[in-house]
């Protein structure tokens, strides 16, 4: 390294230090925020601080004019819903083990993908295919499928004597959850499996000729040097994977409506915001859905170390 | 031999891992096009190959409503949306992940909470926000609003990735005296294949996927994109769920991202080019 | 010469737009989904636009009936204008009657009366005629003729006559090698249907409606408990744990294919069993549904859908007057004949040509007529959070996961609560 660059480097490191071009560096970085900013603010300022301010209100959908400010009314009394509490506990359930399984399957796809061997092209795109189908239709198709008479699903594992009789899996107390996980897991899994590959893409080659070199066992490998460089991507996708089961909707209303075994934190929410015109109840639930999940984002950050200021 | 045994078993075990792979993601495809083929009766029985492949709900699909207008517009919006999210996220990314700036950890944790209220939540402030704006029934309301959920997943994984370039790259670019600007289309927007493929790909499908804002932001017909053209699709009565044009409709729009996706893999698996990088 | 026929031109051109203009409008109407029904709607709007000089712009709504509720309260919580004649679910005028017209200010009484009183009293919220009816629908019962007739039944007449026929051909059927049958399915899943099913059979007990037309709470009573009692005896044994989740397409599916003696549905079901592809082709019978006991009586609920003016609307008496040609009787026969959508004027269900084309409006007018609301009408805006306690509480029953008696208590005093005590 030339003298120069180091004396650049320490300027792009040491903050006390302010440069004339650390100061330029952090005027371009407001310059290059800022569009996307007002992008944001624009798009999301007005809802969101609508919902929060109805959250604090009595206000109904047949019309909205006359709301009433009632303070924490609506939290108070939604704290104390079981059927809210009984929401939340679905919805953790399902979020921890969707995403559980997502990530170990997506790495294992993200890692098939990443061999070399002929087709891997058709492959990706037949990995991808799962996600590129639109919600609302997959999860009809997924009902369909697991129709307990004329699905295939018990067709085949009828077939295979892997069961008995037929399962009504997406009727019954005990399966109802289990139906929708899997089919979440198979839907959202190419999600996962394209970041991850990407992730495992833009690792840089020579760690691994290193490796090679050095006989090293794949597994030990995968452990010691693929994992840890591979972090960060893992955070951001499972980041953003927990974001969307924590909110998950369309798969739960479609596959099983209203159903309490399987009624998640925003199918409460949409509930009582749509079903039951109460706006400022719903609203209230939207609200308190977001501070757990900020609460959780929070606590998962900092434990991981992502998004930190070096 | 025995090490050759091991390895060849290792091949075998690996073709059925991705045997196993393809079988559990496209079987409910294929479960898809045997349905979209099936009329009436035939859709309550099971059959791996349907004995009259019925055509007709192909045609039904685009005979019924403005479909090929339906799949344009979804195609202008969903890349509208990529287009717009990704370029101010490349540069939203570059500030956020190499210059140390500060209210930068409160600015990325703000943008992270926009995606955290429930889509049905903001849907109301969004549609007054829309018809403030007179874009209703305006195919940009969709990209603008489409947004909300783009930006703040496009900031994050480009964020990301961005600051897990070496910071070698950069040091050899402000030696040399160029702009921040030139420093990200230059040296790393290069670099970025395939984040910048995998994000584009993920943003692209959600728009595409997309149906609450799509729904309640169009009102005529040939305003409508993909998703809500196939949640209109009826039988005879609204009880009806005409399954066999449903199936067709879903299988049409599939093809294109397929198509996008053998397109876009080469950019996925770019990687990084040897040598960038000089100690 | 040439100026003066430009100026006469002119002329002509502004008189006409004096003439036609004054009246024109252009109506958007939402009505059905894309398919049979939007074009039969298509047709009939485009006739009365062509009649009357107006024009007419289709707005397509999704098919699922949740959907569009949820569209429509957007579009008239934000007062838009964008639509002005909605096409709306009975069970809907108690929530949008704050967003719609009176309609009685605009189509006389007279034609008013030709329709069903039970309807019209449904459409009626404070005084204000929110909808006029369009088409109605009824709960009724299909089966298997063929079965009947294999194992010498007549149709059932009280539940526990279904029960029993039920059991003794899924069983016979069975040992006969079709391990697929059962006996009778419905609609169960925790949605808006199985409140109508439930319905039906605790007021074919005389259990009454949930909630009477005082707004009294009726619900928690032995009647009632008796009827959820006895459904829940059906799941696992004539009726598969699945039915748990089936909505109206689900249990088509089992009947059509040829798996079940019985089922309750709407009458959109005959035409597509009867369809030449399918399995059980012209073997399919229609009765009303059983009743509750030799003292009960039988019990369809009432669906169907009406028409509504939006109270944004720039030209109320322009939609007013689309509304009332849609919903006249010349239209109604037009759509019954074509789509056999059940008309919700009396004197069609004597019409012979009417009758030719669907056979069952005859026989099974009675069920119509007498067809029962279900009590959204006096819970109004709350009619959603009603039912939906309801049809919790019914599907906690059938799942055996409570006991009928203590959850209809426990569905009183939630409905207490809601209700303030049965004000509403």
């Amino acid at each position: 390294m030339s003298t120069a660059t180091v004396a650049v480097a320490a300027q792009l490191q040491e903050k006390p230090v302010k440069s004339r071009l650390t100061r330029q560096r952090i005027r371009y970085a407001w310059l290059f925020v800022t569009p996307m900013l007002v992008v944001l603010a624009l798009v999301a300022g007005w809802p969101l601080f609508r919902t929060i301010w109805f959250s604090f209100t009595d206000a109904n959908l047949s019309d909205l004019q006359v709301a009433e400010f009632v303070g924490f009314d609506n939290y108070v009394y939604l704290l104390s819903d079981p059927e809210w509490w009984n929401a939340v506990w679905n919805t953790v359930k399902f979020a921890a083990i969707s995403v559980t399984l997502e990530t170990i399957l997506g790495l294992g796809i993200a890692l098939a993908l990443d061999a070399h061997f002929r087709g891997r092209g058709l492959l990706r795109a037949a990995v991808l295919i799962p996600w590129a189908i639109p919600t609302v239709v997959s999860a009809q198709m997924w009902g369909w499928m697991f129709h307990d008479v004329f699905g295939v699903i018990n067709h085949m594992l009828m077939a295979l004597h892997l069961i008995s009789k037929p399962i009504a899996w997406t009727a019954s107390p005990d399966t109802a959850l289990v139906a929708v996980i899997i089919v979440d897991v198979w839907k959202t899994t190419p999600f996962m499996a394209l970041l991850l590959l990407a992730g495992l893409q833009m690792l840089p080659g020579e760690c691994y000729e290193s490796a090679k070199v050095d006989g090293i066992h794949p597994f030990k490998v995968f452990w010691k040097i693929t994992l840890p460089l591979l972090k960060p991507a893992l955070m951001v996708a499972v980041i953003f994977r927990v974001l969307d089961a924590m909110r998950i909707f369309d798969l739960i209303y479609v596959m099983s409506g209203n159903n309490k075994d399987t009624m998640s934190m925003s199918v409460y929410s949409r509930q009582q915001l749509v079903d039951f015109q109460d706006v400022g109840y719903g609203s209230a639930a939207a609200t308190l859905l977001f501070l757990i999940i900020a609460a959780f984002t929070v606590v998962y950050l900092t434990l991981s170390r992502v998004g930190r200021e070096d | 031999m025995n090490r050759k045994l091991k390895k060849t078993l290792g091949t075998l075990a690996f073709y059925v891992l991705l045997v196993i792979i393809v079988l559990y993601t496209v079987f409910p495809f294929y479960w898809a096009i045997v349905s979209s083929l099936k009329s009436g009766s035939e859709l309550f029985k099971i059959e791996f190959w349907p004995s009259k492949p019925a055509w007709d709900n192909y045609l039904a699909v685009f005979r019924q409503q403005p479909f090929g207008r339906n799949i344009l517009n979804s195609v202008f919006v969903a890349s509208s949306t990529v287009i717009l999210s990704l370029s101010l996220a490349v540069a939203a990314a570059y500030a956020l992940g190499r210059i140390n700036f500060t209210g930068r950890t409160p600015l990325l944790f703000t943008i992270l909470g926009v995606s955290m209220f429930p889509q049905i939540a903001v849907l109301s402030g969004m549609f007054e926000l829309v018809r403030a704006l007179g874009l209703y029934n305006n195919l940009l309301a969709l990209t603008l609003s489409y947004m909300i959920f783009t930006l703040p997943f496009t900031v994050w994984v480009l964020t990301t990735f961005m600051r897990e370039l070496p910071k070698e790259l950069e040091e050899a670019a402000v030696v040399d005296g160029a702009k921040p600007f030139t420093i990200v289309t230059k040296v790393f927007m290069p670099l970025m294949g395939p984040a910048l493929a995998t994000t584009g790909l993920l943003a692209f499908i959600a728009a595409w996927n997309e149906f609450l804002f799509a729904l309640t932001f169009t009102l005529s017909g040939d305003m409508r994109t993909v998703p809500v053209a196939i949640a209109l699709i009826s039988g005879a009565s609204s009880y009806e769920l005409p399954w066999g044009n449903i199936m067709a409709a879903s299988v049409i729009v599939t093809v294109p991202l397929i198509v996008l996706v053998l397109i876009f893999q080469r950019r996925i698996v770019s990687g990084l080019t040897a040598g960038a990088v000089k100690g | 010469m040439g100026v003066v026929w430009k100026g006469m031109a002119a002329l002509a051109v502004t008189v006409a737009a004096s003439i036609g203009g004054a009246q024109a409008a252009t109506i958007s109407i939402s009505c059905g989904a894309v398919g049979q029904e939007l074009q039969l709607c298509t047709d009939g709007a485009n006739a009365w636009a062509k009649a009357t000089g107006n024009e007419i712009k289709i707005v397509s709504t999704p098919n699922s009936a949740t959907e569009r509720l949820a569209l429509y309260q957007q579009i008239l919580a934000a007062g838009s204008a964008d639509i002005d004649v909605y096409q709306i679910d009975v069970i809907w005028p108690g929530t949008l009657a704050n967003h719609m017209i009176d309609l009685s200010e605009y189509i006389d009484e007279e034609t008013v009366g030709q329709h069903f009183k039970a309807i019209i009293d449904n459409n009626t919220v404070d005084d204000k005629l929110v909808a006029m009816p369009w088409y109605t629908d009824g709960g009724v019962l299909y089966y298997r003729k063929d079965l009947l007739e294999k194992y010498n039944k007549q149709p059932p007449t009280t539940w526990q006559e279904l029960t029993d026929t039920a059991k003794e051909i899924q069983d016979g059927e069975r040992a006969a090698g079709n391990d697929k049958m059962w006996g009778f399915v419905f609609q169960a899943k925790a949605y808006e249907g199985l409140t109508c099913d439930a319905l039906e059979w605790v007021d074919s007990f005389g259990g009454g409606t949930i909630v009477d037309a005082d707004g009294k709470i009726t619900i928690n009573n032995e009647k009632a408990a008796a009827a959820l009692t006895m459904a829940r005896g059906w799941i696992g044994t004539i009726a598969p744990e699945g039915v748990l989740n089936y909505t109206e397409e689900e249990s088509r599916g089992v009947f059509q294919s040829g798996n079940a003696v019985f089922m309750r549905n709407w009458p959109y079901a005959w035409a597509l069993g009867n369809a030449p592809d399918s399995t059980i082709s012209g073997k399919i019978g229609v009765s009303a549904l059983p009743k509750g006991g030799a003292d009960g009586k039988p019990t369809g609920v009432l669906g169907g859908w009406q028409l509504a003016v939006s109270s944004y609307s720039e030209n109320p008496e322009i939609a007013a007057d689309l509304v009332k040609y849609l919903t006249s009787a010349e239209e109604q026969k037009r759509r019954a004949i074509q789509g056999s959508y059940n008309p919700t004027i009396e004197a069609l269900y004597k019409d012979q040509e009417v009758l030719t084309a669907v056979p069952f409006f005859g026989s099974l007018y009675e069920t119509f007529v007498n067809a029962v609301a279900r009590p959204s009408k006096v819970t109004a805006t709350k009619y959603n959070q009603a039912s939906s306690e309801f049809f919790n509480a019914a599907h906690d029953v059938l799942s055996g996961k409570a006991e009928a008696p203590a959850r209809l208590a426990e569905l009183e005093s939630k409905l207490d609560r809601l209700s303030r005590g049965g004000r509403w």
